[in-house]
């Protein structure tokens, strides 16, 4: 009988499985696709810190961006391709480099470290950039991975420690005792017994947690990304316009686009990002590509010229107030849930994997940013 | 939103043309895109020019069809990218490379036509990526298309009843073709007699390929395969063998022709939403039902993409689903007779000629499976054993394979026979939301404008 | 016949002929070196399914060499790598 069951195999439950593992605890995975199969394949591998206000999300974000550091050196540097390429934000306008200038104020107080970039500067740090852009700000500390790589990675770890993953197996409900603490967790075709459970099934958190007993308000943001041809280094950042960060944080049902180029080892470059509702609509939208292509454009000029290849949509988990859902549910004694990182999943998810360890083997870290008792 | 078209055909092959002609007889107004200089798709590819008639079949029925096409509106040189629902119609968006250009167009359309055709599928063998290795289909189209002939000496190998005519007509062009190497065995056709009796013309055009392969002297092998190219930046040398292994000889070439049949390209009916299945080929095809409609209202879909079958059943299978598509009754009973039969001899050709198994063990470690990403074989058994991830999202991810410029079309079906995946799962390569590469700039400025063509 | 450029020598064509076609008749046989291990390769599919006959013309790279129509006067070049390497940084 497992100490714990970790629903999903996506980055989050990756990292929850390997951190229990390491604390000692014995782990099964139960994903019922495959390995990273979910949102963590459909991202660009951010570890951001330069898209956070400050606040218990640019916390965690900065916390477990230490711990990506140090599982990159517990299990091989180049396991994960982790890069610590940097961040670069743009903005466009004098207005929006004034925004940028304040937000960046704020962020430094918080502990990030942020470098001040002029326009005339600007082609310094990335030559391919558009020559009128009003100012930038440089983010160091932000990185890039590869995230379905980083998943297999800690759950081999995990599995080395003595955890099990189960494919092919989907959850279905929670057995509960005379005293209302979980027994076990159900699935399709089995039974796991077990006095502790994991949601870490990201965008599909809602659905699970409802099975569980425990429902959270989890749902889909839906965003394309384009990939061009292969190119050689032509953006050395993640460079992105100021307005992304309104874009995270907005309410807005409708369409909302703003500007993320990056290179990638491969050699294509990533463009987004788009945030929709639409549920969980997979189907290509035309216009999203249009307004994405146009803006990237507009930053990088010589992109004009460059072929799409590609494009993918994923589907961010977010919860009403656009924070995680980390901690004990308050219904169930047993469930932990460890989803709703909306975009910032892959960053995150040490920082998380960590915390919840923590609060599986009785420790009580405090997160009422992140409870999912802020629902009832 | 007014529609342009009542009725827009993707794909100006057999299917696409008889489709075409067909819908505007019936009256609809009509339009068909095709990335080609020209319509014949890929069976009557060059089959315009002068001195044709030596290399084409059926012409008869192509110059039927194309003195039909004038009643169309055509867009050649222009390669649909997408097909994006509109209303209670469609968008079809392509781009435009006439002049060697780049621009994007769209064309408004009630309903839809799908033919996209086929291409060549392949397997991997050491060697297969040296230059001079071509498909079967690819050796056609320099021979038909262009009057080009690949090589001096060719090798022609694989499996089908395709390897006849283009070794046939390497030789009759002034090829020296060294040998017809088919993994079938040479019986397998006695066991589908019916088929055969009900296509005597098949009959026909084979005796007829056999009797100029013998004129040329040139030996055919069955139960035989290519185990390996040679050579240094091109190839010099093929090593075949047969199927157990025994007798093996190494050839001097400049030309390796392979062909394993053809598998369609499912890419704008997956975009769609169309239902599909898996062919007796292992294919992943459409369903269409007696009309050629598919799963989605108002989208039809005809010709190799439904199962491929030649082209004499993909002129019967775009000629009902035109005139089904511009409102007509069902499919007059001599074209289903007709479509029926031809499907029966195709089903037995597939049978006749399986991809043998067993490829799988000739690989090396360094054998290019991907050949855009350059993945070898090792890192897809690497992928299994070592990160235990088996389905082909993960080896896309993890390996890049399928992640480059042909986006899985060439590697897809030899991925998925390494990670011992049933065809069904194939659908991840095929889904390619966007199916021919565009410039950002081709597609930013892209706007709603009707496109010019050549009209009626 | 007229000719277009490769590499600096002419290649004869006939009207209709794509850039690959002629080529091949030309005795060439691969005018790109892949971005890994920079191996040769020219036509595979022959019908603008497989992307490995990826040429420069007119200073464009990654045209289909199957699919782009020979012109006069047109200037064709081995293409290395990804075509792109003017923009590397």
């Amino acid at each position: 009988m497992p100490d714990v069951v970790v629903v999903g195999a996506g980055i989050v439950g990756a990292a929850c499985a390997y951190y229990a593992a390491r604390e000692g605890l014995s782990v099964t995975v139960l994903e019922r696709g495959t390995v990273g199969g979910g949102t963590t394949s459909r991202g660009e591998g951010n570890i951001l810190v330069s898209d956070k206000e400050p606040g218990p999300e640019l916390a965690l974000a900065l916390a477990s961006r230490t711990r990506w550091l140090e599982l990159a050196a517990e299990l091989g540097p180049d396991r994960f391709e982790l890069e610590e390429k940097g961040g670069l934000v743009v903005a466009a306008s004098d207005g929006g480099a004034a925004a940028l200038t304040r937000f960046a104020a704020g962020q430094r107080a918080a502990g990030v470290e942020t470098v001040a970039v002029s326009a005339d500067r600007l082609r310094d740090h990335e030559p391919n950039l558009a020559p009128d852009l009003a100012a930038g700000v440089l983010y160091p500390q932000d990185m890039q991975v590869q995230p379905v790589l980083a998943a297999v990675s800690l759950l081999a770890a995990a599995r080395s420690l003595g955890a099990a993953v189960v494919r092919g197996e989907e959850v279905v409900a929670a057995d509960r005792g005379p005293d209302g603490h979980l027994t076990a967790v159900r699935t399709r075709t089995g039974r796991y017994p077990t006095g502790a459970v994991v949601n870490a099934a990201g965008t599909w958190g809602g659905e699970v947690g409802e099975r569980l007993g425990a429902p959270i308000p989890v749902l889909p943001r839906r965003g394309f990304i384009l990939v061009t041809e292969p190119l050689p280094r032509v953006v050395r950042h993640k460079v992105y316009t100021a307005d992304y960060v309104d874009n995270v944080a907005s309410d807005d049902a409708g369409l909302e686009t703003s500007t993320v180029i990056e290179g990638t080892r491969g050699g294509t470059v990533l463009i987004g990002a788009s945030r929709e509702r639409v549920g969980f609509d997979s189907t290509m939208s035309v216009e999203v590509l249009r307004r994405l292509a146009t803006l990237a454009i507009r930053i990088f000029p010589f992109l004009a010229a460059v072929r799409l290849m590609r494009t993918y949509c994923g589907f961010r988990p977010y919860c009403p107030d656009h924070l995680p859902v980390i901690g004990p549910d308050p219904r169930v004694p047993g469930v932990f849930h460890a989803c709703g990182h909306e975009g910032a999943g892959i960053g995150l998810a040490p920082g998380t994997g960590a915390l919840i360890s923590e609060l599986l083997t009785g420790g009580r870290p405090d997160l009422p940013a992140f409870a999912p008792a802020r629902f009832a | 939103m007014t529609s342009k078209f009542d009725v827009t055909v993707v794909g100006a092959g057999p299917a696409g043309m008889a489709a075409a002609v067909a819908a505007a007889r019936a009256g609809a107004r009509t339009s068909i895109v095709d990335a080609g200089t020209g319509p014949g798709g890929q069976y009557w590819r060059g089959a315009s020019a002068v001195e044709a008639a030596r290399l084409h079949h059926d012409m008869t029925t192509y110059h039927r069809l194309v003195a039909g096409l004038p009643a169309v509106t055509r867009y050649f040189q222009c390669h649909v990218w997408t097909v994006t629902r509109d209303g209670d119609g469609f968008l079809v968006h392509a781009v435009d490379r006439t002049g060697g250009g780049e621009r994007t167009i769209e064309l408004g359309s009630r309903r839809l036509v799908l033919a996209p055709g086929a291409y060549d599928r392949q397997i991997p063998f050491p060697g297969w990526d040296l230059p001079g290795v071509m498909t079967a289909g690819g050796v056609q189209a320099l021979l038909k298309g262009h009057r080009v002939v690949a090589g001096k000496r060719v090798l022609v190998a694989g499996t089908g009843p395709f390897l006849l005519p283009v070794a046939a007509g390497l030789a009759d062009s002034g090829a020296s073709v060294v040998g017809v190497h088919e993994a079938a065995s040479p019986s397998a056709w006695l066991r589908e007699p019916g088929a055969l009796v009900r296509n005597p013309a098949k009959l026909g055009e084979g005796a007829g390929y056999a009797r100029m392969l013998a004129r040329h002297r040139i030996p055919v092998h069955t139960r035989s395969v290519v185990v390996a190219a040679h050579g240094a930046d091109a190839v010099e040398g093929v090593t075949t063998a047969r199927l157990d292994g025994g007798d093996e000889r190494t050839t001097a070439v400049d030309v390796l022709a392979v062909g394993w049949g053809f598998t369609p390209q499912l890419e704008l009916p997956l975009a769609l939403g169309c239902a599909t299945r898996v062919d007796v080929d292992g294919s992943l095809v459409c369903e269409v039902d007696d009309g050629q409609r598919s799963s989605v209202e108002g989208v039809f879909v005809a010709g190799e993409a439904c199962g491929v079958g030649g082209a004499a059943l993909a002129v019967v299978e775009g000629e009902i689903a035109g005139a089904v598509a511009a409102g007509g009754p069902s499919a007059p009973s001599r074209l289903r007779r007709s479509r029926a039969r031809l499907r029966r001899f195709a089903r037995a050709m597939h049978r006749s000629h399986p991809v043998p198994s067993g490829w799988v063990d000739r690989l090396s470690d360094d054998t290019t499976v991907c050949r855009c990403e350059e993945v070898p074989f090792a890192a897809l058994r690497s992928m299994r054993q070592d990160l235990d991830a088996h389905d082909g999202r993960s080896a896309k991810m993890l390996t890049r394979a399928g992640m480059g410029y042909c986006q899985g079309r060439v590697c897809g079906y030899a991925v998925g026979c390494i990670l011992g995946q049933d065809a069904s799962a194939t659908t991840g390569f095929a889904k390619r939301p966007v199916s021919s590469p565009l410039t950002l700039g081709a597609l930013a400025t892209s706007v709603r404008r009707p496109a010019a063509g050549a009209d009626p | 016949m007229t000719d277009f450029s490769f590499d600096g020598k002419p290649i004869p064509f006939r009207p209709g002929q794509s850039v690959g076609a002629a080529l091949t008749g030309a005795g060439i046989r691969s005018w790109r070196s892949t971005r890994r291990t920079g191996r040769p390769r020219g036509l595979f599919c022959g019908i603008g399914v497989c992307f490995d006959c990826l040429v420069v013309v007119d200073a464009r790279p990654n045209e289909r060499a199957c699919l782009r129509l020979a012109e006069p006067g047109m200037d064709v070049r081995t293409q290395q790598g990804t075509g792109h390497d003017d923009l590397e940084i």
